[in-house]
């Protein structure tokens, strides 16, 4: 376990799911969708995500059932390669190596053996050109081809994979590029184009936005900017072609979908109403409101069974083909964040803005989000330009026992904000509203941190109005009792000055508030002001106590250096110059984490306060600049004994990037931690993976393991034969009922698998005559049980928490004891 | 461009009366259009959609459709009578009773044999076409309830017929009912209503299409009588349907204004399987669609709006020109309004009744472009109706305002105004020539002592008119023996001439002091939409349905320099492609060289002094020049001046005091007295 690469930056969690169009399998009970570097199956009835296909190396820009074979999905992604893969086991059959970036995967059944994909055109030098190539996949039997044998079908398409469209039986192909419409037949290998006018008199914007062919008929539906829906027909002909119009959608139309028997047409746009057209009577339409974000694909299973639409704000709604809500799959909605990313320690969630006005609880170790919670509780509005309240702070005391958030409205002149704390209902075991204070500050609320200390209960803020104010949680007799109330406790301020930051030292008693230039540290206990420190000038940024060995320093960054005070000695300790724009302190270790911005993108350094050498260093972590950072704790701490990476063992490093990723380092260890784990959940493919699966599997497993156990020890188990493990049972409930032989001929059978054999029977008795024998080896038998236990332990790796109860030895010697017992008796009384 | 004191006048109350139904004459290539009011403008397709006649309308006519058989068009209405007409003389030949109460469709056969009309009584009664008249054949089997809409196979051996809740086929020669197609009635509250079959085509394929009330298009087929397709199109009312000649589009219109187009696709590209997609939707018009017509090139569509819109197909057009654009016809392409020029008088025409203005005045002086300060009012002096059911269909006042005549269908009435300061009064001519006694065009010359009228074969009556006497002085006639109507006059300032256009394209000059005919104008191949004499060089300035332009030379007998260079140059594009005819020309006496048109969206002052524009120069210049510096002007300006400060314009006219006056008829005032259409849900209300 040697690291020789060290630490790589990945994508580990909260990608976007609705990047591109998913896909549904062909029995409605997967759904595939490309996200990040990955592709994802989730189970359709449990929402849960069943394989994670990893493999590509970049974005996954496209995911398409292989249409000869429907258990197997291609994928393409960025990194320019085209994978194919069998999601019912999770394993990667094929890489296609193709060698540029490709945009959009396309296949269709009359194309046996080749894929259509959108690249960016080669040799164009003024603007950004694609074209769209059928790529031939060589029948070699090699893991990995590489895919040469290519033409060019269509060139200057557009790059969105909705403009482009197969027709009916793959004869065509369909594309349409601003006002343009080009229609290529593949028989006769000839394009038709057809144009609209930009604009009317009434004020129409006809360029086109997405392109859906109807499955049965000669007929393009074309959804266009301004929300018109063309259907066209005649298409073969060039001056008498004809479409006609429908409209219902306010704004553009952003996804177009026939279902497979073209009957219905499913429309979609930023209104997050799926809108089902009617084919046949084309006035007739059925709505589906209140979808969430703006609607961007759309999907329908191959029975029709099964609609899905993915949304703006990362979800994917399964629908049943009754227009009916069947299963939702959130991802992390990543919109305009202002909060930090704050860990909830209770459930080691990450909370950040998620729907407007809402606060989303995003689980990273399982990739989803638990739930959403109304802050605002206000109807949002979806409109442009209306200004609503959005949730701007968000701070978790160190239990996980209060919340804290502050919600904003308005610019400068007219602010309204609230500051609203919610108490952690143990009953309930959900967050609820305590306290609302709508005045708390004159101005904006800049920072607040709760106290660590586990005495008191308090949270300070501090606004821009040159004050900082201690609340406790009152505790005061006037107000009932069940219920207790924030209020003011202590109004700090210092010249006049704005403050800036605050933060409590790791065990409560010191309060750092820095007000511009100056760092004002006071007691906790009397609030009177302690020291005051600012010796090289300059704004303070960033303000950070350093945690269990390093818990008198503190830290502060400046646009020029980054400081670090001896609090024991009231001086600089020491100061690096150094633009860090970001400064975080994990809660679990001693270390912080600086990012800094260096020519364009982001350094990281993580260092101990105790000395201004950085533990490690990471240049170019990302472009740009790193807009928000958090340490996660991990779920079971990491044994890296490379010193340059035991900042990673207790603890992840999450930050959020310009474009809105999120990232992570990894170590080696972890991903051949992940490896594993990923063998382990290998599972029988009848059963869809739920909790409840995992949960049945681990005492199934663990059955096994004792089975196993008694095995070794010797001692053939008493118990009669589990009636499941018979294979004529299984092989009945298994096999579809019309292939089934009679049930006359099945009976005996089945009443034969119940029955125990005599051979069998006879097998048992001899073990109880050896009791003795068992006895003596009874030693030696608890030694191999050990390394047994030992070589579980490795096994079970990935969830130590959960690892079989161990037994005392005293227990275990009675366990032994009852099982050694005759219960003979019982198979004589079967068997008479 | 010149500086004028416009009178901009908005009192002329003109309001056209709603389209009931269309007619289509595939072989000339007009269409007929019955208006409510009962009256029949004929169109010509091949000519810019030029509105050639107008027969005018009666009390009472209620006019519900019109067919064409052959050259012959026939109009049935409530009144339960049909008509023929007199296409020459714009009037009704003859009226015969049906005998079956109100008649509600009409409908001729392709062999040109047979005219069947569909009555109240539930009849389908059918004519025999004769030379000259009609004559009553039989009754098909009798039905319950009426008739409303017939269509005949492209064989005549049957005919299908829409009626109240269901539909039937005739066979024409036992007149036994075939089948009995019934249509079901609106969901909902109209579950209680009739369905009405307001439209059938019968296709020669056996296809049936009807359109209901219902809202729904239904295919059916007529060998088993059953409905193949239903296609509900609005909530409303489907009004009518019409079939483009080689069978492959069906026009639907409908209550919301809207025009459905069907066409006949193959659903797979490339089979043999056609089936009827809805395809396109127009929508043109605000009010009910009453009737469609589907030419093959172009979608034609009136209804309760008043308007005539027809709607190029240009899928089916093979090259594009300035004849493809959509026309929205307002008014008619005849001027309703006559003006004394030297007294400052206005006469309008209203089918009823005649109403007489009096400019108001103004001696202010602003600024180009301010509004001036009215001394005086316009005032309506008088307000002539007309006696008798028929409408008028010509009028004019004598440019010094002391005389006023009209004319209807039936009779010629010649006023004699009295105007001394406040009191108005008229008397009526009594004791006019025998020969007056029906006229298409009156015009009178410019000393207003002599009266034109223009009667049957293009001959042009001349009256000589004084305080006691009218004397009928002779008759002119062409040589070329046309015996269409004359449809424009002009008489010259100075007495000597008289110009006549008539619907054969033909125009005559006639020498008014020989009282012989002068010469004949070449016969171009588009008709003539206004034209008028120059007061000084005595040219005659034409213009035609096509947008060109033609100065002929009276004296000599040919056309000028000019006009060869606009021929020669050709005329700019942009003006070749406007859509509506020119319906006055005027000169300017104080400058000789200046014309005035107009149109109903624009009056323009050709300056014949100046270079004409080629296609590269910008044509709408006016507010380009006005930008310029003064020394740039001359290069950039062309002999086409344009003005669109006006609104829909009816009239323009430079009176004898320099002033112009331009009679605006807005079409949002059209619109606020139309009855308010169905409702319909629009968007954020």
């Amino acid at each position: 376990m040697v690291e020789q690469s060290g630490v790589r930056v990945v994508r580990c969690g909260g990608n976007k799911i609705n990047f591109r169009a998913p896909i549904i399998t062909k029995d409605c009970r997967f759904l595939i969708c490309g996200s990040g570097d990955s592709v994802k199956v989730f189970s359709t009835s449990t929402e849960e995500c069943v394989h994670v296909l990893e493999g590509h190396t970049d974005q996954v820009t496209g995911v398409a059932l292989n249409p000869a074979n429907h258990l197997q999905v291609y994928s393409c992604s960025a990194d320019g390669t085209v994978r194919l893969w069998d999601f019912i086991d999770g394993i990667l059959i094929k890489t296609f190596i193709f060698g540029y970036p490709i945009l959009s995967l396309y296949v269709s059944e009359k194309h046996a053996g080749v894929i259509f994909v959108i690249v960016a055109m080669e040799n164009q030098n003024k603007g950004e050109n694609f074209q769209l190539l059928a790529l031939h996949l060589p029948k070699v039997p090699d893991q990995e081809v590489e895919a040469k044998d290519m033409f060019a079908v269509l060139c200057d398409i557009s790059p969105n994979p909705g403009s482009t469209a197969f027709g009916q039986g793959g004869e065509y192909i369909a594309s349409a590029l601003g006002l343009r419409l080009n229609v290529y037949f593949f028989r006769k290998q000839k394009t038709y184009r057809f144009s609209l006018k930009a604009t009317d008199k009434k004020g129409a914007k006809n360029a086109f936005t997405c392109v859906a062919c109807h499955p049965k008929d000669d007929c393009i539906a074309t959804g266009h900017e301004d929300g018109k829906i063309r259907l066209w027909r005649n298409f073969n002909q060039k001056k008498e072609y004809t479409y006609s119009t429908q409209h219902w959608h306010h704004n553009a139309v952003s996804s177009l979908c026939f279902t497979p028997e073209g009957m219905h047409l499913l429309s979609g746009g930023v209104e997050s109403v799926l809108v089902q057209w009617h084919c046949e009577e084309v006035n007739k339409k059925d709505f589906l409101p209140r979808l969430g974000g703006a609607i961007s694909h759309i999907a329908v299973s191959s029975d029709g069974q099964m609609y899905c639409t993915s949304h703006s704000d990362n979800k994917i709604n399964i629908i049943h083909c009754s227009f009916k809500l069947s299963a939702v799959i959130q991802g992390l909605v990543k919109g305009n964040i202002w909060t930090d990313l704050v860990i909830d320690s209770r459930t080691k969630a990450l909370v950040m803005n998620g729907r407007p006005g809402h606060l989303q609880f995003y689980s990273l170790q399982q990739d989803k989000q638990l739930y959403s919670l109304d802050i605002v509780q206000q109807e949002y509005i979806y409109e442009e330009g209306l200004d609503q309240f959005e949730v701007m702070k968000a701070v978790f005391d160190v239990r996980g026992n209060w919340l804290a958030t502050v919600e904003e409205r308005g610019r400068d002149s007219d602010l309204e904000f609230a500051l609203k704390l919610w108490g952690f209902n143990e009953s309930a075991q959900s967050l609820e509203l305590n306290t609302t204070i709508t005045a708390a500050h004159q101005d904006r609320i800049t920072s607040m941190c709760f106290s660590p200390s586990t005495e008191t209960t308090m949270l300070v803020t501090a606004a821009k109005d040159g004050q900082f104010k201690v609340w406790l949680l009152g505790t005061d007799s006037e107000t009932q009792k069940e219920q207790a109330s924030w209020s003011c406790d202590f109004v700090g301020s210092y010249h006049g000055l704005q403050p800036t930051n605050c933060c409590f030292s790791s065990d409560g008693s010191l309060l750092a508030v820095s007000f511009e230039e100056v760092v004002t540290v006071w007691s906790s206990d009397t609030w009177g002001l302690l020291t005051t420190l600012c010796q090289p000038p300059g704004p303070i940024r960033e303000l950070c106590f350093g945690r269990l060995s390093c818990s008198k320093y503190l830290l502060a960054t400046t646009p020029k250096n980054l400081l670090c005070w001896n609090l024991l000695t009231c001086s600089l300790e020491w100061s690096t110059p150094m633009d860090v724009h970001l400064l975080r302190s994990d809660p679990l270790s001693d270390i912080i984490a600086a990012f800094c911005l260096h020519s364009k993108s982001s350094n990281l350094f993580v260092f101990r306060p105790s000395e201004p050498r950085p533990l490690f260093t990471q240049k170019a972590v990302c472009e740009g600049k790193v807009q928000r950072c958090v340490f996660a704790p991990r779920a079971e701490p990491l044994d890296s004994c490379d010193e340059r990476f035991q900042w990673l063992n207790r603890s992840r490093l999450y930050y959020l990037t310009e474009k809105m990723e999120l990232l992570s380092f990894s170590t080696q260890t972890e991903d051949e931690r992940i490896l594993k784990s990923r063998k382990q959940l290998l599972v029988d493919d009848s059963v869809a993976v739920t909790p409840f699966y995992l949960l049945l599997g681990k005492h199934r497993r663990q059955q096994e393991e004792e089975d196993k156990l008694n095995f070794m020890t010797n001692k053939v188990s008493e118990r009669t034969q589990h009636p499941q493990a018979s294979v004529a049972v299984k092989e009945l409930l298994h096999t579809p009922a019309h292939v089934l032989p009679a049930a006359s001929f099945l009976c005996s059978m089945f009443v034969n698998s119940l029955l125990i054999s005599n051979t069998e029977s006879r097998e048992e008795k001899q073990p109880s005559e050896k009791d003795e024998d068992s006895d003596k080896e009874e030693d030696d038998s608890e030694e191999e049980m050990e390394t047994g236990d030992g070589q579980q332990e490795i096994r079970t790796q990935g969830s130590v928490e959960e690892a079989p109860p161990k037994l005392s030895k005293a227990e275990e010697k009675e366990l032994r004891r009852v099982r050694k017992t005759d219960f003979s008796w019982v198979t004589s009384l079967s068997s008479s | 461009m010149g500086e004028f004191k416009v009178h901009r006048v908005r009192f002329f109350d003109y309001m056209p009366s709603a389209i009931r139904a269309l007619a289509f004459q595939p072989q000339r290539e007009k269409i007929a259009v019955a208006r409510t009011s009962g009256s029949v403008e004929i169109f010509n397709c091949a000519d810019r959609f030029f509105q050639e006649k107008i027969i005018p309308g009666r009390e009472q006519a209620a006019t519900e459709a019109l067919a064409w058989v052959g050259d012959r068009l026939f109009s049935a209405g409530l009144n339960g009578v049909i008509s023929e007409y007199d296409l020459e003389n714009q009037k009704v030949k003859y009226t015969i009773d049906a005998f079956g109460g109100p008649i509600w469709t009409i409908a001729s056969n392709q062999q040109g044999t047979h005219l069947a009309v569909g009555c109240e009584d539930g009849t389908v009664k059918l004519f025999e076409v004769c030379e000259g008249k009609i004559q009553f054949e039989k009754n098909l089997a009798k039905q319950k309830g009426r008739i409303l809409s017939l269509s005949w196979h492209p064989s005549g051996s049957r005919i299908v017929a829409g009626m109240m809740d269901m539909i039937r086929v005739f066979n024409t020669e036992t007149g036994q009912s075939v089948h009995r197609l019934l249509v079901e009635r609106g969901i909902g509250a109209s579950r209680s209503v009739e369905c009405v079959v307001w439209g059938v085509v019968y296709l020669s394929d056996g296809t049936i299409i009807s359109g209901d009330s219902s809202g729904k298009v239904k295919i059916w087929d007529d060998l088993t009588g059953t409905l193949i397709k239903s296609h509900q199109v609005t909530k409303w009312d489907v009004l009518a349907l019409s079939v483009s000649q080689d069978e492959t589009s069906v026009v639907a219109g409908t209550s919301e204004g809207t025009v459905v187009q069907f066409q006949f696709l193959s659903v797979v590209l490339g089979q043999e399987d056609k089936e009827w997609v809805q395809t396109r939707i127009f929508k043109n018009h605000t009010h009910d669609v009453r009737t469609v017509l589907e030419l093959g090139t172009a979608v034609v569509s009136g209804g309760m709006d008043t308007q005539f819109v027809v709607r190029p197909l240009l899928d089916k057009i093979e090259e594009r020109g300035p004849e493809c654009v959509l026309r929205k016809i307002q008014f008619p392409h005849r001027s309703l309004v006559s003006c004394a020029k030297k007294a400052g008088l206005l006469l309008f025409q209203y089918p009823g009744h005649l109403e007489l203005w009096r400019l108001g005045e103004s001696d202010g002086h602003g600024a180009s472009g301010s509004v001036l300060p009215v001394k005086r009012k316009p005032e309506k002096l008088l307000h002539l109706k007309i006696k008798g059911e028929e409408h008028i269909c010509c009028s004019a006042v004598s440019p010094c305002g002391e005389w006023i005549a009209y004319s209807t269908v039936a009779s010629f009435r010649l006023y004699r105004l009295h105007c001394d300061n406040n009191n108005v009064s008229i008397t009526k001519v009594s004791k006019l020539p025998k020969v007056l006694s029906s006229a298409n065009q009156i015009c009178f010359s410019s000393d207003s002592s002599k009266l034109f009228a223009a009667s049957t074969c293009s001959s042009v009556h001349v009256v000589s008119l004084s305080q006691t006497v009218h004397k009928f002085v002779c008759t002119l006639k062409p040589k070329s023996g046309s015996v269409q109507a004359v449809h424009l006059l002009a008489a010259s300032e100075d007495g000597k001439w008289l110009a006549s256009a008539n619907s054969d394209r033909e125009v005559q000059i006639y020498n008014l002091t020989k009282m012989k005919l002068h010469s004949t104008v070449p016969v171009y191949n588009s008709g003539v939409t206004a034209m008028a004499i120059h007061p000084t060089t005595n040219n005659l300035f034409m213009v035609h349905a096509d947008q060109q332009v033609f100065e002929y030379s009276i004296e000599e007998k040919k056309y000028t320099d000019w006009s060869r260079q606009v021929q020669r140059n050709g005329l700019h594009y942009l003006w070749l492609a406007r859509d509506t005819p020119v319906t006055n020309v005027t000169f300017n006496p104080k400058n000789p060289t200046h014309i005035i048109l107009h149109d109903a969206y624009m009056f323009c002052i050709i300056d014949q002094t100046l270079p004409l524009p080629d296609s590269s120069s910008q044509f709408y210049n006016q507010l380009t020049l006005r930008s310029l510096p003064e020394k740039d002007r001359t290069k950039h300006s062309h002999a086409f001046k344009m003005c669109k400060t006006f609104k829909e314009l009816m009239f323009v006219e430079l009176m004898e005091d320099q002033s112009l006056v331009a009679v605006e008829r807005p079409l949002v005032e059209i619109a606020a007295q139309l009855p308010a259409p169905v409702r319909q849900k629009k968007f954020a209300t």
